[in-house]
């Protein structure tokens, strides 16, 4: 496989929500056009590292955030960056889906729109109709693009999310769990999209299924309890842990 | 005795069957709670309810139902010379129960011998006995008024015995069934909730028919009005001049036209203040920020709407008289329009956008997640995905400011004057419908002319008004939240 140049690099990065440190002094390299996936077992800081990524945590008033995190040799800490900047560029997929209170076409063509991205009515019906297939449910919705997009079931909410990221194009991808509630079909047209969606672009998975990690991503992180206990290939985490803990985790002995 | 006694005694039973019956399902399941269908306090409930409940409904039926019945037959017995007419009537039957009232303090504080007042049959011995015992009676009050206030209080006393009688039968009979009930294998579980649902049941009914009750007198008075009054002339005409020597033009078109011209004004002023302080606090604010602006705003709701009036009185009016109204030659009162929608919008504000705070603070974080993480600012946040989520709420929030504003008197009274008047000018002194209740009911009225009774016709008109603006209300509230949820 060949090695890219690292998208996002991480350094001593420590996340502490009042008294809680939930990150705890994590260093890691993303290389670009790869799949990164985060495993561990729950409440072990994944999701909270990932939103590090996109300062989705800055909305949380007793998050604190130290280290360096740098995109493109960006500090995306720095206080000249714009968060709203950076998360155009970093997408995001979360855990729970959230679709918004609108059409299932608003939904998708929210991102778009406010970010100029069509220039009229035609090109905005092409963007979501090709984004709504990407997340693999445009069969599913496309006699009834003006319902509401809350109205769909758990699974199709969570494609539907993942089509609203996609729209906006960004450059990195970030998925909390997104087959978390997708039957075998759906979670590999999902897992499909992901793997042609690395050609252009960094994503970062957290999973829970070790099979989909295998499956989808070339590097896997291992978190457990706040730290990041090892990271590597993800041939050679799977094959040949170095962390007797990683071993167990994924063995099925704890978690 | 005291009629509160019975009450009383029927809740000490109560609570006296409540351990007896816990303790006997218990032991009829040799005192181990898990061989009972339920818990043994649900036996205790079993048998409170049982034991207080009927009772007390009995007691409260026979005490609201009695005077009736021994009105009718303390009635039958008056001469018609007594009874001519209704007025008549209602007089005699005031003096009956007041006299009758005072022989009963009077023998309960030993004044007057129980003898004495019920027996002596000459009228001249018993006007004596009730005279010294201090009970005002003139030489014109008749036999009959005199006879008829004996019969009021032996009445009295036959009911109070009975009443005690019957409810303590009831509270006995509910205890001794509960008790025979309180067995190891019987449901007192669902007997208990099926109580406690006829509970509630019972407290939601009590606001619907009070709501119903008041609706139908208001009906009932506003009947007379239309009977006395042509409705074309009261919806339609477009003068207000009352007078009471008769012969009055009661068209509200001037007052309807100055409540909805005052309120819109106001609205004008406090939906937008009201809602983008709501946002701010509820979206921009740090959390100290808000700690403190909050309850300052809400300061404001506390304020009486008598003291706005002053500040529209002494304060706005004039301001508004001196710099805009005279300047502009658009009139020189102080008391306008105008004046009553500023002072009024800055009332409601305040209850704008404390309820729409809250139901900002509703829509779910994860809603708000979705939109930042596609890169969207914080107002582009704020405009297409919370308010928009919040909509059905903000509106029933304006709507319940507009039946505020709708409904406001004092504000009017000091700030717009109490002159009827149909105009465009907001610098005019109007008036409104609230006001002119007000005073067509203040002063020597007569409930039967028509003057008086408009006031009923225009509170009805005002009910119908916020009525249809809450039904708009759930119309809008329902459209969106099929969408929205
Ligand atoms: N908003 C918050 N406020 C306070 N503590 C939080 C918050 N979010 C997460 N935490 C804490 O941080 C720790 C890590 O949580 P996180 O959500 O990152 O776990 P996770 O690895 O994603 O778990 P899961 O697999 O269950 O999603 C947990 O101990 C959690 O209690
Ligand atoms: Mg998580």
């Amino acid at each position: 496989m060949t090695q890219n140049r690292a998208k996002i690099r991480t350094e001593g990065v420590n996340v502490h929500y009042g008294a809680t440190h939930a990150i705890k002094d994590v260093t890691l390299d993303i290389p670009d056009k790869t799949v990164t996936a985060f495993i561990g077992p729950s409440g072990c800081g994944k999701s909270t590292f990932l939103r590090c990524i996109n300062r989705m945590n800055d909305t949380i008033d007793v998050c604190r955030v130290t280290g360096i995190i740098t995109i493109d040799g960006e500090d995306i800490y720095d206080r000249r960056i714009d968060p709203v900047q950076l998360r155009r560029k970093v997408g995001m997929v979360f855990q729970k889906p959230n679709p918004f209170p609108k059409s299932i076409y608003d939904n998708v063509a929210y991102g778009p729109k406010i970010h100029g991205l069509a220039r009229n009515r035609a090109e905005l019906d092409e963007i979501v109709e090709k984004a709504l297939r990407r997340g693999a449910i445009w069969d599913e919705v496309k006699d009834r693009l003006s319902e509401p997009g809350t109205g769909l079931s758990g699974g199709q909410q969570q494609r539907l999310c993942i089509a609203r990221a996609i729209a906006t194009e960004p450059e990195i991808l970030l998925m909390d769990e997104p087959c978390s509630a997708l039957d075998p079909i759906a979670t590999s047209q999902v897992e499909e999209l992901i793997y042609e969606l690395k050609n252009n672009y960094s994503v970062v998975i957290v999973t829970h299924s070790m099979q989909q990690a295998a499956r989808v991503s070339q590097k896997t992180a291992f978190f457990h309890l706040g730290t990041m206990v090892e990271y590597g290939e993800t041939d050679e985490i799977f094959t040949n842990p170095r962390d007797e803990r990683t071993e167990n985790y994924i063995t099925g002995r704890i978690g | 005795m005291s009629p509160l006694w019975t009450p009383l005694f029927i809740l000490a039973l109560a609570i006296a069957g409540f351990f007896a019956a816990r303790s006997r399902a218990l032991s009829t399941a040799g005192g181990n709670p898990r061989l009972m269908h339920s818990l043994p306090r649900v036996y205790g409930m079993n048998a409170l309810i049982w034991t207080a409940a009927p009772a007390l409904l009995l007691l409260a039926a026979l005490t609201l139902a009695q005077p009736m019945m021994q009105e009718r037959q303390v009635m039958s017995a008056l001469p018609d010379s007594l009874t001519a007419s209704a007025g008549e009537t209602s007089l005699a039957m005031a003096e009956i129960c007041r006299i009758a009232g005072g022989i009963a303090t009077a023998i309960e504080n030993r004044s007057l011998s129980k003898d004495a007042a019920l027996q002596s049959s000459d009228i001249g011995t018993l006007r004596d006995a009730l005279t010294g015992a201090g009970i005002a009676v003139t030489p014109e009050t008749s036999a009959e008024i005199l006879n008829g206030a004996q019969d009021w209080y032996a009445y009295d006393r036959r009911a109070a015995l009975l009443h005690a009688v019957l409810a303590l039968g009831a509270a006995a009979l509910g205890l001794v069934w509960a008790l025979r009930r309180a067995r190891k294998d019987v449901n007192a579980r669902s007997t208990v909730e099926r109580g406690i649902l006829l509970l509630l049941m019972g407290a939601a009914s009590v606001a619907i028919l009070t709501t119903v009750g008041i609706v139908f007198s208001m009906l009932f008075e506003a009947y007379h009005f239309f009977q006395q009054y042509s409705w074309r002339e009261f919806f339609f005409s477009t003068n207000w001049n009352p007078r009471f020597q008769g012969g009055s033009d009661l068209g509200m078109l001037p007052l309807l036209w100055g409540t909805l011209y005052i309120s819109l004004i106001a609205l004008i002023g406090a939906v937008p203040i009201g809602l983008f302080a709501a946002i701010y606090l509820s979206e921009y604010a740090s959390r100290r920020m808000r700690s403190i602006a909050k309850p300052l705003i809400e300061v404001l709701a506390g304020v009486p709407t008598i003291v706005y009036g002053l500040f529209a009185l002494i304060t706005v009016g004039p301001i508004l008289r001196d710099y805009f109204a005279a300047p502009m030659g658009l009139g020189n009162s102080a008391s306008s329009v105008m004046t009553a929608g500023l002072v009024m919008g800055i009332m409601l504000i305040p209850f704008v956008s404390s309820l729409s705070d809250d139901i900002i603070n509703a829509v779910p974080q994860s809603l708000r997640d979705g939109s930042y993480g596609l890169g969207s600012t914080q107002s582009e946040t704020v405009r297409h995905v919370v308010l928009p989520a919040a909509l059905p709420g903000i509106v029933g929030a304006i709507l319940l400011a507009a039946s505020r504003a709708i409904g406001e008197t004092m504000i009017v009274v000091l700030g717009a004057g109490a002159a009827a008047k149909l105009s465009m000018n907001p610098f005019e002194a109007m008036t409104t419908v609230t006001v002119k209740i007000v005073s067509q009911l203040t002063g020597d009225t007569d409930f039967a002319s028509p003057e008086t009774l408009v006031a009923f016709a225009l509170g009805l008109t005002l009910f119908v008004l916020t009525l249809i603006l809450n039904v708009i209300a759930l119309y809008v509230v329902r459209k969106y939240r099929e969408q929205y949820e």
